[in-house]
């Protein structure tokens, strides 16, 4: 295992296309580092170019202390699981994970115990001579998996691997491969646009926006300061209130009075936009607040999303399964807890201090 | 790109452009017979050339003349095939040369043609349209019109009355055919499996070679008889260019027996037929295929 380093990726397709801007990454060695973004913003490209299956425009990637610019895909020691599995369809499953042992000349028995071994931790053992054509969803996701594993490379890269699996099955093929990291200590960039599936997974996250970073950082980190209000719109379901909110007397205060304790490193009269995560709002009957309406309401069974709509715009409001409140009632809403991240409204950029 | 999903009856057979076997076509009445008097007629009408060339084959020489024609009332006899397997018949060289010129040439179109489909359809090229609208292009042109030049040039270079020149021509018209017939099936197979093995470890040639190789072969087998049944029936070069007993192909050498004061037509027919069977087994055995491939390289999702 090792780590892998990217710096100033640049790269733009013949046809003009620029796909990443410039994209500066650190993946430490051991992590499960997942880059998180919108369609087409790159983050294919990324993968492509640090495995060498596309060539960077300018800039840097390292595996390891080796500058692998120029290096073949073979030469890189890097597994990639794709998003449609690409298991070889004329081969057993045997034969697929067995593939790269094959290409690298291993010994026959070597082969056996390395695969015996992959096929064990994944389950694969009844499917060992079936075709992949053969098998589920899932089963083909284990071998494809299973075939990155069998050689120990330097790193996993992981290109929505799960995207094609139900929200069931996902869910238990997204522990595996957690679990499966953390036993291999295994370097792994994990893509996806799933923002559930990025907090669930990663050791850090990189969100990424038109081939440009929007930030890095823990799943917690990101999730309580966003640093842009593209992230904040990204990450979180449902996603943050974004309120346009004047700094006030010790108060942000935003339209209709609705005062939201305010962070530091602010100065009065600045104009911002508040980032408040659904469970930093509260409804209540009647009492301390702004007036609102409910407008519609969704049970999720432990909690419940309240849309209430106020002078102020729509708000989510996340509150626990006992609160009961009707479509078209009017309640007050108030801002409870810690104070949220601010937000230039002009730059996007977080504002508040930490 | 929804190209890259697998879909499920492809990779079941693991085989690129193979098809799902069309629906069984339900019993039908015949309405009435009015129609099945017209298909009868519009069937001996179609088949009445081949079933008399049939018969002239099998007939002895004295029945084939006979006036009135003997339709059913003849003893067959199977002398006109031995004939034409006979050491010193005429045409018997005609087929072996037919088979060295057809299938040196397809070896050749196919050899050069897979990797050729395989480069246009995973590596981005300048004016890659152009290049292969040129290349289909080539097609357009009839055998006739070229004739004359690929004569000149081959007196030049003594190719002339050689099997060699054959097959260099056949090849080349081959060519355009094998590329675009191939690109099409290479089209079907998913550039990631190549990927996945140059990331497993084998270079970018040796990934085509183990990976989508397989995946092609029926794709192959399916241009290459094309090619073949093109280099079996070519005429017009064949006649021009060879005028040799000794290397000329069959198709000019079951000409050759028409002429001279006696006409063998027993043989002429028997060495038609014979010459028609290569063609008809082949294009049964891929007949599958056949449809696949001329659907994939014609239509452009
Ligand atoms: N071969 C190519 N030629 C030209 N443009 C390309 C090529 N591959 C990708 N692009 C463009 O580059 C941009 C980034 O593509 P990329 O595949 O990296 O996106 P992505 O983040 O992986 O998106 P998705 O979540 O949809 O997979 C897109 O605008 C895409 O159209
Ligand atoms: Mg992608």
């Amino acid at each position: 295992m090792a780590e892998v380093l990217v710096k100033k990726l640049h790269k733009a397709f013949p046809d003009g296309t620029v796909a990443v801007e410039e994209l500066s990454l650190e993946i430490n060695d051991g992590e499960l580092f997942v880059m998180l973004g919108p369609s087409g913003c790159g983050k294919t490209t990324t993968l492509r170019c640090i495995a060498g299956l596309e060539e960077e425009t300018s800039g840097e990637i390292r595996i390891g202390d080796e500058v692998v610019s120029g290096l073949r895909p073979s030469q890189r020691d890097i597994a990639m699981v794709f998003q449609f599995y690409a298991l070889y369809p004329h081969l057993s499953v045997k034969e697929n994970m067995a593939f790269p042992l094959r290409a690298a000349n291993r010994p026959e028995s070597e082969v056996e115990e390395r695969v015996a071994e992959a096929a064990r931790m994944l389950q694969l053992e009844p499917y060992l001579t079936r075709k992949p054509s053969k098998l589920s969803g899932g089963e083909q996701q284990r071998v494809a998996l299973g075939r990155a594993m069998v050689r120990h490379p330097k790193a996993f890269l992981m290109d929505e691997p799960l995207t094609n699996l139900d929200a069931e099955l996902r869910a238990d093929m997204r522990a595996e491969v957690k679990h499966l990291q953390q036993r291999l200590g295994a370097t792994m960039v994990y893509v996806t646009h799933d923002q559930t599936e990025a907090m669930a997974l990663g050791d850090r996250i990189a969100i990424m926006n038109k081939g440009n970073l929007e930030q890095l950082g823990a799943p917690m980190e990101v999730y309580n300061r966003p640093a842009t209000l593209f992230a904040a719109r990204f990450i979180g379901s449902p996603p943050m209130n974004l309120i346009e909110a004047e700094v006030t007397n010790g108060h942000l205060t935003a339209a209709g009075d609705l005062r939201i304790t305010a962070p530091e490193g602010l100065q009065r009269g600045q104009k911002v936009i508040a980032g408040v995560r659904p469970e930093g709002l509260t409804v209540s009957e009647s009492g301390e607040g702004v007036k609102g309406r409910v407008v519609s309401k969704e049970a999720l069974g432990d909690e419940t999303i309240f849309v209430v709509e106020c002078e102020a715009g729509l708000f989510h409001v996340r509150m626990p399964a006992t609160a009961r409140f009707e479509e078209e009632q009017v309640v007050a809403v108030r801002h409870v807890g810690a104070a949220p991240p601010a937000y230039d409204p002009t730059s996007e950029k977080v504002v508040s201090a930490p | 790109m929804a190209t890259h999903i697998q879909p499920e009856g492809l990779a079941d057979k693991g085989i690129a452009g193979e098809t799902v076997d069309p629906p069984v076509r339900r019993e039908r009445k015949f309405g009435s017979g009015v129609e099945i008097l017209l298909l009868t007629i519009f069937m001996v009408v179609m088949l009445f050339p081949v079933i008399w060339m049939l018969e002239t084959a099998l007939k002895e020489t004295k029945d084939i003349y006979a006036v009135p024609a003997k339709v059913f009332s003849f003893s067959p006899t199977l002398d006109h095939f031995q004939n034409v397997f006979s050491s010193d018949s005429p045409v018997f060289k005609g087929f072996v040369n037919s088979v060295i010129v057809a299938g040196f040439s397809t070896l050749i179109a196919t050899v050069l043609g897979v990797p050729a489909a395989w480069a246009y359809s995973r590596f981005t090229l300048k004016a890659k349209k152009d290049q292969l609208f040129f290349i289909l292009s080539t097609r357009f042109m009839p055998p006739v019109v070229v004739v004359i030049p690929v004569f000149l040039m081959f007196r030049d270079l003594s190719l002339l009355d050689t099997r060699l020149g054959l097959v260099l021509v056949y090849a080349a018209f081959n060519l355009p055919f094998t590329i675009w017939m191939m690109k099409g099936f290479i089209d079907e197979v998913p550039a990631e499996y190549e990927e996945a093995a140059m990331l497993d470890g084998f270079s970018r040639f040796e990934a085509f070679w183990r990976v989508t190789m397989p995946l092609l072969i029926p794709g192959i087998a399916a241009t290459a008889v094309f090619a073949l049944i093109f280099s079996w029936n070519e005429f017009v070069f064949s006649i021009f260019l060879i005028t040799d007993p000794d290397t000329r192909t069959a198709p000019s050498a079951i000409a050759g027996l028409i002429g001279g004061t006696t006409i063998d037509w027993g043989l002429v027919a028997a060495s038609a037929m014979t010459f028609a069977v290569p063609v008809l087994v082949f294009a049964f055995l891929v007949r599958k295929h056949l449809v696949a491939g001329v659907t994939l390289g014609a239509v452009r999702r």
